[in-house]
């Protein structure tokens, strides 16, 4: 469903991706795991593009979307994305949050958006929500709401960049709870993580990132209870 | 002191004409600056050197350089060129293309105000960068531009007196004649300097106002 090959990442002279490559099948969960500065962040966004890989190749189902030739903007649809920082839109109330692409973008009918949107938010708990204003919500409900946001696209396939980094402790759960939902529907993701407990939980495979390279990569089971690198220990054992 | 009453009283109607010629060269060329100004900003942040440059260039050398000395080019040395624009139009022209310059940098300033992530999340969901533009970044930045592009207006309204050097008859220009006809020259002035305020009190309120509302709401 992804592919990774050889993908290298430079801003001017910082070289922030050395050579990743990875591949995620349909219904699997990547997380990835590493230290604040690894290349995490700049790896998801060159997965949908929002930043430009300076090389290698990305594909997403048969596409190639590195090739210049290929509309992003149609990609993009297929690949759902959630932020660290939410990035809701500040001007616009929860259910035009969510509707906005779909009827922008994807020229759905306001009213089926509407009937979408009012789904999608009683899945993540926050029907109540719908005509509340992104600064009214607590960090996990705006986080909730930004994953329905996403999926209201209709996406094969979902990024999460540290989802819960930003939010109080108390509420990292329900945002944690809809991801594993996610998961358990067999959603297509990559997710990166400070959370070990929930990355053991639902990942499929898990990979280490440090200094824009991939340092160890491995089911869970290995990577959380035999890593072999000694980077990844140190890293593991300052984090647990 | 040569202030009269009667000469101050029988100005009004004439200095209230040209009051309206000042408002409406303020409304049409902030107007006509504002769409202007738009085009600027995007042209000053895209990603293309030839838009950003030229857009950059047109930007320092309006602000680099005296609006009466634009408007004497447009209305003077437009003609050597075969463009003559009659002196109301030629005012327009010069004024907007002037208020283009600085309402492109309130743009600039309010477009890039807003946080990064907003883009991101929008082309995140497919997107394209004018629908974004559209739909989630101009309408944030528009609010948070509010309060300048009101001082903009109070602004030209003072700096469209300098389209009296063209016989425009605006506002200072309708108070210079009636100085000459009634060889009176406060009581008009002082008629003058009335209708300005009544003009642009208003506005610079507003726009303490709006800026005060803005604090709050963020
Ligand atoms: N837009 C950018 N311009 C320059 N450097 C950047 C940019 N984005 C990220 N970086 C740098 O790339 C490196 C990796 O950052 P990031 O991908 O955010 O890591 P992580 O998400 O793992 O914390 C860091 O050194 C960061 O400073
Ligand atoms: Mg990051």
């Amino acid at each position: 469903m992804i592919k990774v090959v050889n993908l290298h990442k430079k801003f001017k002279n910082l070289h922030v991706l050395k050579g990743i490559s990875l591949e995620v099948k349909k219904g699997e969960v990547l997380v990835l795991i590493g230290p604040s500065g690894g290349g995490k962040s700049t790896l998801l966004k060159c997965i949908n593009r929002l930043e430009e890989p300076t090389s290698g190749e990305i594909y997403i189902g048969e596409i190639l979307i590195t090739d210049q030739k290929v509309d992003i903007n149609k990609i993009r649809q297929k690949v759902g994305m959630v932020f660290q920082l939410f990035n809701l839109f500040p001007h616009l109330s929860v259910l035009d949050n969510i509707t906005l692409a779909p009827i922008k973008v994807k020229k759905i009918n306001p009213e089926l958006a509407k009937e979408k949107a009012y789904e999608l938010l009683k899945r993540v708990g926050l029907l109540d929500k719908a005509k509340s204003f992104p600064s009214q919500l607590s960090g996990g409900q705006q986080q909730r709401v930004a994953i329905a946001r996403a999926l209201a696209m209709e996406p094969e396939v979902m990024l999460f960049d540290e989802p819960t980094s930003s939010i109080d402790p108390e509420m990292t759960k329900e945002v944690l709870d809809v991801i594993r939902q996610l998961a358990l529907e067999g959603m297509t993701m990559i997710i990166a993580t400070h959370e070990m407990g929930f990355a053991r939980e639902v990942a499929d495979w898990v990979i280490f990132l440090d200094q824009g390279k991939i340092i160890e990569q491995g089911p869970p089971s290995q990577i959380f209870f035999s890593p072999r690198e000694e980077r990844t220990i140190s890293f593991l054992s300052k984090i647990l | 002191m040569d202030f009269n009453l009667e000469i101050f009283v029988e100005g009004i109607p004439y200095l209230l004409k040209g009051a309206v010629m000042t408002l409406r060269l303020t409304l049409i060329s902030v107007s006509i600056g504002i769409i202007l100004g738009l085009i600027l900003s995007l042209g000053r942040i895209s990603k293309n050197p030839v838009f950003r440059y030229s857009t950059g260039l047109y930007i320092e050398v309006i602000r680099g350089t005296p609006l009466l000395m634009q408007l004497l080019i447009i209305y003077y040395a437009l003609p050597s060129i075969g463009l003559n624009l009659p002196a109301v139009t030629a005012a327009i022209v010069g004024l907007s293309l002037n208020s283009a310059a600085y309402v492109g940098e309130i743009f600039r300033g309010g477009i890039q105000s807003i946080e990064k992530g907003q883009m991101e999340a929008a082309r995140s969901l497919g997107m394209t960068y004018f629908q974004a533009m559209r739909y989630i970044i101009l309408p944030q930045a528009f609010r948070r531009i509010l309060p300048p592009l009101t001082n903009e207006f109070a602004s030209m309204l003072k700096e469209s007196s300098l389209a009296s050097t063209l016989a425009v008859t605006e506002l200072l220009r309708s108070g210079r004649e009636l100085v000459a006809w009634k060889a009176n020259v406060f009581s008009p002035f002082i008629g003058v300097t009335l209708f300005y305020l009544i003009m642009t009190i208003p506005l610079t309120r507003l726009s303490s106002y709006l800026e005060k509302r803005l604090k709050k709401g963020d």
